[in-house]
């Protein structure tokens, strides 16, 4: 049992959820009490979503607790493919149904005799998986069914160079817009988009997925499954590298001209494509060499979020940037060893974990100048006067704009950039305010709170201290503390003062 | 519609497909109205998710909710749930400091047969602080029906008051969580008939529970608290006041009626009083008579709307509603069969544990003019052109008593104001 006020990763059904809703004829049957369909909210809430909800529920209640669910779910599942006429009905366990432990998958056996739809059943546990690893579990087990079902004869390539876009899904950081910009980059580059999955596509079309020549993974938390099996199965390469910050655009071009040459398009060279982007194409290149950028250099933040997002903008940070990176965070465990790897050469302190108390009390004890995390990040900013920029889920409705937002490609970099910059010069313009007293500068009050440790202020001390920000007073007061303690000295002057400074600042 | 089943003249069931909030969701306004209590959810992520999610801001302002999530091995009886939940228990109680903890049990805990009451009871008696335990699980409610739940437990912890003696005069006991401010304004209206209120269920502090003695007399404010009606009936012997609930001016003014009548008071100035709160609404009725209003129904208030409804002379398709409590709430049934008789209506159709998809035909059939609906549907159907009004508000909203008619109107004639301005510019 763990006490627990907030969670980073949903549970599995969600993940599940996402996938099937984001395809065209999927209906999905949730095996759940009465209340657990919230998810039709989300979606119709955050993203405000016109189409009437393409799950509903087989409700467990007290009658199928003493009964059994058999008849009920069979006589659901016929209900359903009458109504609606889905391709696929996808019936998904929840944590409830999990600890039934009815044979669920006879039950689908003995209906799908009577339907014209598919019937599944997602192969997660809610015990075991997380909202991530069921998305990216069931859209591997729904690709590996069709696939199955569909191809019997031999695939052939398309004739011109295409791409599989796996990674378009409901309720995802600022997906849709993300999806629009990766077309805009493949178009330019003259490849064609064989398939971009699941979301709008229909279980039909799933049969031609092999023929594309590379599969391209965006977000690392879901889609590599299907591709590693595409992979294995079909000799599909693919690239998993985010294409999010001009140097991973770049990576990951090269990585696609890569898979293309090794199909046979030898002469293949995307070079001055890149480089044409970055230099003229691009604002945040050049704006991250302009004079205003100079100033974030040694700023320093930490990052919090999915891995996918975290890896990538810390690099931005990091190297683009020149911002110190006090740690680097991920809620995603099961990815955890690819993190550490990648992020290990732009930060020293690099830790995963689900618990949000644990990454508040790091914010804490880093203060960095300003933070890029979830939306629970942004509240513990918020309460410590620290900026946020908010850059993965979990997320609010503001986080799904109407505006063009995206995080990937050339648009999404001058965009991240805009971010960035605005985060730290919210921060700086609160400092400048105190600076010049704009806030209520409330020097009498320093006296009180100055002297309430062991250490003794002298007047003059005191008077000096005033001068400085408030909201810099409390962390500097235990700085000085802490440098005149290790001197021995139990009274501070302006001199331990300003020497304390000196050592401080190096 | 064939799928219907008659149960009573337009009272029918159909299926229970139907999308509402888990009732642990009171968890969120309960917390704010007992304020020196803690609220902890034994259950499991799913249960997190939703109130997480339902709560949205509010989880930023440390509430004093949390969960005890379970992992497998509580399932799986590994750990012992006794020293599980003291662990988290005493935890709560050195960073909280609250004077009640209540225990809301799940979906989970009701499965794999969890003895939440003896557990409670050995652990009260560790940490030396009361845990008051109650299921609002969605196998047995909706929504609403976890405050009953809650106040149904609360209640066996009230304390009893001791002079049984017969010359004490029965007391007058309101139950139902209401801001205090609103539970204010509805003492100080029956104050105005003489009547004075001895105390509210909840009380904003756990420590001040009221002391009901056997021969008092309860009366709910919301349409959804049957169990906790029962339980002072059986338990308490109380005499219930059945009477339609103080939501709209119509329904106030039979409220108290109902309560002076019961106690042997007078009435003075009720019917006036009614009068000019209507005489204030007029424009908000204007907009509303004649039209039509579909409620599918989530949060068990659906009655008590119609029939306010009703009385600014609406026509009501369909009354969808999760549960109907026939005795519980007979004065409101009998108060919109009144209405609807004197302005010479139908009763409207009563739909007991609805079908969201039939409903939807039945909404394509009628095509009315206002959907009162959860979140799930307003949206898909707000893009098909049809007015709704998000049902959940009215959960949250201040709407009892006659002070809040307006805001109660204004909320139910929001949507047509807002078409009625998009038509025009
Ligand atoms: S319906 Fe049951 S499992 Fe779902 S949130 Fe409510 S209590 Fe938890």
């Amino acid at each position: 049992m763990k006490l627990a006020y907030w969670m980073y990763a949903g549970p599995a059904h969600i993940g599940t959820l996402r996938i099937a809703s984001s395809f065209q004829n999927v209906l999905a049957i949730m095996h759940a009490p009465l209340g657990d369909d919230y998810f039709n909210v989300m979606r119709s809430m955050l993203e405000r979503q016109k189409n009437l909800p393409k799950v509903t529920t087989n409700i467990i209640d007290r009658h199928v607790l003493t009964q059994g669910s058999a008849n009920k779910i069979i006589r659901n599942i016929i209900r359903k493919d009458k109504e609606e006429s889905p391709k696929l009905i996808l019936i998904t366990p929840t944590c409830t149904s999990s600890i039934l432990q009815e044979d669920l998958d006879n039950f689908i056996k003995k209906s799908s005799l009577e339907t014209n739809a598919d019937v599944l059943l997602a192969d997660i546990n809610h015990y075991r998986n997380n909202e991530y690893q069921a998305a990216d579990i069931t859209l591997k087990q729904i690709i590996h069914f069709y696939i199955k079902k569909y191809t019997n004869s031999k695939i052939s390539l398309t004739k011109e160079p295409s791409v599989n876009i796996i990674g378009a899904y409901s309720l995802a950081f600022h997906n849709q817009h993300d999806i629009l910009e990766l077309i805009k980059v493949l178009t330019e580059l003259n490849i064609k988009i064989n398939l971009i999955l699941p979301k709008g596509a229909s279980i039909e079309e799933l049969e031609k997925l092999p023929k594309a020549w590379v599969n391209i993974v965006p977000y690392r938390e879901t889609g590599i499954l299907a591709a590693k099996w595409l992979k294995e199965n079909f000799n599909i390469p693919y690239i998993s590298t985010t294409p999010l910050g001009h140097e991973n655009l770049a990576i990951w071009i090269k990585e696609l001209e890569y898979c293309l040459k090794s199909k046979g398009r030898v002469n293949l060279n995307f070079n001055n494509f890149i480089e044409n982007k970055t230099t003229f194409n691009s604002q945040s290149f050049w704006f991250s060499r302009s004079i205003d950028c100079q100033n974030l250099i040694g700023k320093s933040a930490v990052v919090f979020g999915d891995s996918t997002h975290v890896a990538a903008i810390t690099k931005i940070l990091k190297k683009d940037l020149g911002i110190n990176i006090l740690w680097a965070g991920t809620y995603c465990i099961s990815d955890q060893n690819w993190f550490k790897h990648t992020l290990k050469e732009y930060t020293n302190n690099i830790f995963v974990s689900e618990n949000y108390s644990v990454v508040e009390k790091l914010i804490k004890i880093a203060s960095p100048d300003a933070i890029f995390g979830t939306q629970m990040e942004r509240h513990v900013g918020k309460k410590l006067g620290i900026p946020c920029g908010v850059i993965s889920a979990p997320i609010h409705i503001q986080n799904y704009p109407i505006g063009y937002r995206p995080f990937f490609g050339y648009e999404g970099a001058n965009q991240l950039i805009d971010m960035i910059y605005n985060t730290f010069s919210l921060g700086m313009e609160t400092i400048l305010l105190e600076v010049f007293g704009g806030h209520d500068r409330q020097v009498t009050e320093t006296a009180s709170f100055l002297n309430k440790g062991d250490i003794y202020w002298t007047k003059e001390a005191e008077n000096i201290f005033a001068q400085i920000p408030k909201i810099f007073q409390k962390k500097i007061k235990h700085k000085i503390d802490t440098y005149a303690a290790s001197l021995n000295k139990t009274i501070v002057t302006p001199e331990i003062l300003y020497k304390a400074k000196a050592s401080l600042t190096k | 519609m064939k799928t219907l089943v008659q149960n009573k003249t337009n009272s029918y069931c159909e299926t229970g497909n139907y999308h509402t909030f888990c009732p642990i969701s009171c968890v969120s306004w309960l917390y704010q109205k007992i304020e020196d209590s803690f609220f902890l959810v034994i259950g499991t992520k799913t249960c997190g998710y939703f109130l997480q999610n339902a709560l949205s801001v509010m989880i930023f302002s440390e509430p004093r909710y949390a969960m005890a999530q379970l992992e497998e091995g509580d399932i799986s009886a590994q750990y012992n749930e006794y020293s599980e939940l003291l662990k988290v228990c005493l935890k709560i109680k050195k960073d909280r400091l609250p004077k009640v903890i209540f225990w809301i049990g799940t979906c989970t805990t009701e499965i794999i047969k969890m003895d939440l009451e003896s557990t409670a009871k050995k652990i009260e008696a560790e940490i030396e602080v009361p845990i008051v335990v109650a299921n609002a699980n969605g196998l047995d409610y909706s929504f609403t029906q976890g405050e009953d739940t809650v106040l149904a437990a609360l209640i066996k912890k009230a304390p009893l008051r001791k002079n049984k003696s017969l010359n004490t005069t029965p007391q007058l006991f309101l139950f139902g969580s209401l801001p205090n401010f609103i539970s204010t304004q509805l003492s100080l209206e029956l104050s105005k008939q003489g009547i004075k209120v001895a105390g509210w269920l909840p009380s904003s502090k756990f420590t001040q529970l009221p002391s009901i003695a056997p021969g008092d007399f309860v009366c709910g404010v919301h349409p959804y608290l049957s169990r906790a009606a029962y339980t002072l009936i059986r338990q308490r012997e109380c005499r219930l006041i059945i009477a339609p609930f103080p939501i709209g001016p119509d329904g106030t003014r039979a409220w108290i009626e109902k309560i002076c009548v019961t106690l042997g008071y007078s009435i003075s100035g009720l019917k006036e009083r009614e009068k000019q709160i209507w005489n204030k609404l007029v424009s908000y009725t204007n907009k509303l008579e004649g039209k039509t209003v579909f409620f599918t129904g989530d949060n068990l208030l659906e009655l008590s709307l119609a029939r306010l409804l009703t009385s600014c002379k609406m026509k009501v398709c369909e009354i969808g509603i999760p549960y109907l409590d026939k005795r519980y709430q007979a004065g409101e049934l009998e108060l919109i069969e009144k209405i609807c008789k004197e302005q010479g209506i139908r009763m409207p159709k009563i739909v007991e544990k609805p079908d969201n998809y039939n409903q939807l035909d039945r909404i394509r059939e009628f095509q009315p003019e206002l959907v009162i609906t959860g979140m799930a549907l307003a949206n898909p159907l707000e893009a098909r052109g049809i007015n709704t009004k998000w049902s959940v508000e009215f959960t949250f909203a201040q709407i009892h008593g006659f002070g809040n008619s307006e805001n109660l109107l204004k909320l139910i004639t929001r949507p047509l104001s807002r078409t009625q301005h998009l038509v025009n510019t």
